[in-house]
């Protein structure tokens, strides 16, 4: 078997690995990135595509503030990944709607955001007229003229926006290549032993041994973490998606459950099932997100389908994401959200400066597995 | 380019391409009766505008997309020519509501 060294080890190829690991590598980290294949359950490949801040944190305040900040460095961070990489990402920034075909579901969704937006007044950076604005029919159809009558009225952010999530991936691996960073598929990790202040990492090619180590495994961390003293739970969620026909722009922006791509194709998409690893498709929630569309825009009714896929979200206990170390084993890390476009800039940004330094600091407080360690009621 | 074998023969099919009338015979598909008129580019593709004509004649392929009756996006070999059919090629993408 090769045997095989590197500063840091990250584990997992994904949109979370490759942004923390594109981070490292630019700061001049010695860095390999272990993944498995082809057949990984891979929710970089299937995600939706956002950088979404509306309703984001509802319980938990530096959840709104982590994902705002991330909306707000995220230009930053793609013009600097594309001059790396030279792949285009297609950032669109206009902002972003949540469209209701319902009075009562349009109500509930203000409140919720209006207490998002009490829990966080006054904390840096939030503005101080609210984040997010209420909007009729009438005035939406200024920036929509094609909905139907059964809209009602939407909420809209400001911060909301929109990429090419498979440039993004693409464009992290070309840039970690071009920096230094080795890539190694079909690693995928067997084992992890800790030693005296290194990590062995056997995978099925052979074995790695690094001083540093992230997880970011996505629904494998939950395994990955017990390894090295860490309790990640995490469990796969379902989204199915569809995509239509590409068809001329007519979205401009961003809305939650539906958007048009950079070449035309509209994304339809936002289902929650819980069924495990089960990645089939229901033809059940894809009729009820086609119905949800066409109540939207009625026209749509009339535009083929094209492709429909599902993927699995990396859910933790709470929703929120984990940022932590192992106290048992220092220099393991754990990196592990739902949300790896909209964290993308967050994670190459700020988390990879933070594991380069061995130390997550106050920010990734919040997002420590200690908030797990609390006695079941009983 | 493309020419019809002698021994087939029917009933004469009007139609209009482009808003140019033309004939097909009954039992063509759109793409045939485009084929046989001298119209081998029937669409530009949605990305980068390149000229696209029918490649597989069977379906798979989505590269003989036309705009039929109002409608576009149409795959031209598997749809019958009918009589008074306006079939216009399509320049990039669909538009929404066409």
């Amino acid at each position: 078997m090769r045997s095989d060294k590197a500063n840091t080890v990250v584990i997992g190829g994904g949109l979370v690995g490759m942004a923390t690991a594109y981070g490292l590598v630019r700061d001049g980290v010695d860095v390999a990135v272990l993944d498995e294949g082809d057949l990984a359950y891979r929710a970089s490949r299937g995600n939706f595509a956002l950088i979404w801040v509306q309703g984001k944190g509802a319980g938990l305040p530096p959840y709104t503030m982590w994902t705002r900040q991330s909306a707000t460095i995220w230009p930053e961070f793609a013009r600097e990944l594309e001059d790396v990489s030279g792949v285009e990402l297609h950032l669109s920034q206009p902002g972003g709607f949540n469209i209701s075909l319902d009075e009562g579901a349009l109500g509930r969704r203000a409140a919720m955001l209006q207490r998002i937006d009490d829990a966080c007044r006054g904390l840096p950076g939030f503005p101080a007229e609210g984040s997010f604005s209420v909007i009729d029919a009438n005035e939406l159809r200024k920036y929509f003229p094609e909905i139907g009558p059964e809209v009602v009225g939407a909420t809209f952010n400001p911060l909301d926006r929109h990429v090419n999530s498979l440039l993004l991936f693409r464009a992290l691996h070309i840039a970690f290549k071009k920096l230094g960073g080795r890539y190694l598929p079909n690693h995928k990790t067997a084992t992890i032993t800790p030693g005296n202040a290194s990590f062995d990492i056997a995978t099925e090619k052979g074995s790695v041994s690094a001083s540093s180590l992230v997880l970011a495994a996505g629904i494998d961390n939950g395994r990955l973490g017990k390894m090295v003293g860490l309790n990640v739970p995490v469990r796969p969620q379902r989204g199915q998606i569809l995509v239509t026909e590409k068809m001329k722009p007519f979205l401009r922006h961003p809305i939650q459950t539906l958007r048009q791509t950079n070449e035309g194709g509209l994304q339809i998409g936002d289902s929650v099932e819980e069924v495990g690893h089960d990645l089939g498709l229901r033809l059940g929630v894809l009729s009820v997100l086609a119905r949800r569309a066409v109540g939207i825009f009625p026209h749509l009714k009339n535009v083929n389908v094209v492709r429909s896929w599902s993927a699995l979200r990396v859910m933790t206990q709470d929703g929120y994401p984990i940022y932590d170390e192992s106290r048992d084993h220092p220099g393991a890390f754990v990196c592990t959200c739902h949300s790896g476009v909209t964290l993308a800039a967050m994670h190459a940004n700020v988390v990879a400066p933070m594991i380069k330094l061995r130390r997550l600091d106050d920010a990734c407080g919040a997002f420590s597995t200690q908030r797990f360690h609390v006695p079941a009621a009983a | 380019m493309f020419q019809r074998l002698p021994d087939i023969s029917g009933t004469t099919v009007h139609f209009s391409i482009d808003g140019k009338p033309t004939t097909g015979i009954e039992g063509d598909s759109v793409a045939a009766a485009l084929l046989v008129a001298g119209h081998n580019a029937f669409r530009t593709t949605a990305v980068s505008g390149a000229e696209r004509g029918p490649y597989c004649l069977m379906g798979a392929c989505h590269d003989c997309y036309v705009e039929i009756d109002g409608t576009a996006n149409q795959q031209a070999c598997r749809i019958r020519l009918r009589d008074g059919m306006s079939v216009l090629t399509q320049h990039g993408k669909r538009d929404l509501g066409r």
